[in-house]
């Protein structure tokens, strides 16, 4: 069951040939003999699962049921569920049971979803190898002595190896796209303000966005209409309809206009993935589309910008963990402002630490200008790259990554070294623009991804894209040894 | 821009994280190198760019002066650390 799209579960279900209970109880197996070596996930809510199974039962009884009613997913743990452990992958949240549901929990029950766990995550969504997570790093499936990308690690482990048939992630400078390149996985971070962030642990709040990680863009289809749409509890959510997402799938590619940046393909992509993504540029010419050229001159200047402005951000935002209202608290402290110091030392791990003190220090007098509006200057410049871009082309293409999956500890003590594995993904959030990646192909056994980057709400020409490409290709049914 | 360990204690004052000492000088150097690759941003020609705090220019959404959030004072107290009374409990700030 574990191998069927989200169509053919659906469908499954509707016929009567499994009932949710029986497909849910599958998952929870397959995670109690599979996730000892992946540790995809943090928190397994089987009980709970269950009995939303049963009331999926119900409806599809009743014939009630929608497309998604009755099917499994797992949560990134960075969304509250009421009465369920919400860590953020960090022990300061270790024992925070949050008191209220996130949005797109609340759609995603409503649709008659099953959650079957919260999924591990670096902590904080800071991090791009899921190694900063406080419950341990996740293992990537197609090898385990890789990492399987951050921040979204546990939410691609347990998709790519059949623990849940999809997953939700976020994405604040590529934690959604890289992971989902290095599993082989098709994920989607759609516009800034597409996605209700209620409920969403903030770390970056004029980057983050949530999304979906899945199997195929059909699948992904699905579960991201089901997340989107205007929420009046997130100040920043757009008020506009959302497009038909799955309706859009059966469009030709004959015109499309793709632009390849050519800064994506200078030095530092691997010469292998650079092959498999443009062998993947010859499938969509032969789909129709047109392929020119196009620059994004200021995507090099991405990083630095992106370690500004996120810092900046996070500091700000995780001010809130003082020890006093809810997380970590510190023992035997005498003073007010040790109780602070001392809580937040002990819950936040090392590379939480980094960023707010870069926050905290391109914030503070004197350094402001040069470097946190310098910062939202160029922030502009990449934006405005952007803007020209999609007034010559429809769609960009160019890599996700530099490379294939990593091996875990390799970039641990190299914190510049781990942030230059979003080198092509941060431009998206910094503009605030709709991106996703796809398998493409394979370089030495390991998945290879493409990027996809779309105008403003143009999430339905891009996930058709990648749909006719997926029904050109089967790289994105290939799974890994041992998880069949 | 590199940072020294005074520097990074000082941060860390302002951040209220607590650092053991032994950790300083770890995080001078990460931070440091960090701050180097920003330092790229110096060579961009931002003359005339208005800065850009946010990916949709948008105001502040309205809405009508009306209660529209109940009072849920206990169940977020129930997920505090110390409370007694309806009230959270911090180390004494006044003799």
């Amino acid at each position: 069951m574990h191998t069927l799209s989200l169509k053919e579960l659906s469908d499954g279900l509707k016929a009567r040939r499994f009932s949710s209970r029986e497909l849910t109880r599958h998952y929870l197996d397959r995670i109690g003999a599979h996730d000892r070596a992946l540790n995809s996930y943090i928190t397994v809510t089987a009980e709970r699962a269950l009995a939303q199974a049963d009331a999926a039962d119900a409806r599809l009884a009743a014939g009630e049921a929608g497309a998604l009613t009755g099917i499994p997913l797992a949560q990134k743990d960075i969304f509250c569920t009421a009465g369920v452990r919400t860590s953020c992958g960090s022990k300061m949240l270790d024992k925070f049971v949050a008191p209220y549901d996130a949005t797109i929990v609340r759609k995603l029950d409503g649709a008659g979803m099953v959650m079957l766990g919260k999924a591990n995550m670096d902590e904080f969504a800071m991090g791009s190898s899921n190694e900063t997570s406080f419950y341990g790093p996740v293992k990537n499936p197609w090898d385990l002595e890789r990492v399987p990308g951050g921040s979204s690690g546990g939410s691609v482990a347990a998709v790519a190896a059949g623990l849940a048939p999809v997953a939700t992630a976020t994405d604040t400078g590529g934690s959604i796209r890289q992971p989902a390149a290095l599993t082989n996985l098709t994920g989607i971070k759609p516009t800034y303000g597409r996605v209700s962030r209620y409920g969403m642990i903030a770390f970056a709040s004029s980057l983050d966005q949530a999304g979906v990680v899945a199997r195929s863009a059909q699948d992904a289809a699905l579960v991201l209409q089901a997340m989107s749409g205007f929420d009046p509890l997130d100040s920043t959510s757009v008020e506009r309809p959302v497009d038909d997402y799955s309706g859009a799938l059966g469009k030709s590619l004959k015109g499309l206009r793709i632009g390849l940046p050519k800064e994506y393909f200078a030095e530092g992509l691997d010469p292998g993935a650079r092959a498999c993504i443009e062998a993947a540029v010859k499938v969509y010419e032969g789909l129709g589309a047109s392929v020119r050229e196009v620059s994004l001159p200021n995507a090099p200047l991405s990083v630095p910008t992106y370690y500004v402005v996120a810092p900046a951000e996070a500091s700000s935002n995780l001010a809130r963990f003082d020890g006093v209202r809810y997380g970590h608290r510190a023992e035997g402290v005498h003073t007010l402002e040790e109780l602070y110091k001392r809580s937040r030392g002990e819950g936040f791990g090392a590379e939480v630490q980094r960023r707010i003190m870069i926050g905290t220090y391109v914030l503070s007098h004197g350094y402001y200008d040069a470097y946190y509006l310098k910062a939202q200057k160029v922030r502009r410049l990449i934006y405005d790259d952007f803007r020209r871009a999609f007034g010559e082309v429809d769609l960009v293409l160019g890599p996700t990554a530099q490379s294939v999956a990593f091996k875990l500890g390799d970039k641990t003590d190299d914190p510049v070294a781990m942030y230059l594995n979003d080198i092509y993904t941060i431009a998206a959030n910094l503009a605030g623009i709709p991106a996703m990646s796809l398998p493409c192909g394979f370089h030495q056994g390991l998945p290879v991804g493409m990027q996809l980057m779309g105008n403003f709400f143009d999430e339905a020409r891009m996930l058709n894209a990648a749909h006719q490409y997926q029904q050109a290709t089967d790289f994105h049914r290939q799974w890994p040894k041992g998880f069949e | 821009m590199s940072l020294s360990p005074e520097q990074v204690k000082q941060v860390a004052h302002l951040a209220r994280l607590s650092l053991p000492p032994e950790k300083v000088g770890p995080y001078a150097t990460q931070l440091s190198n960090i701050l180097q690759m920003v330092d790229q941003l110096s060579g961009a020609s931002t003359d005339q760019v208005p800065p850009m705090a946010h990916p949709l220019e948008m105001v502040q959404r309205l809405r009508a002066d009306a209660v529209s959030e109940e009072n849920r004072r206990e169940a977020f107290q129930a997920i505090a650390p110390a409370v007694e009374n309806g009230v959270y409990l911090v180390p004494r700030v006044i003799e």
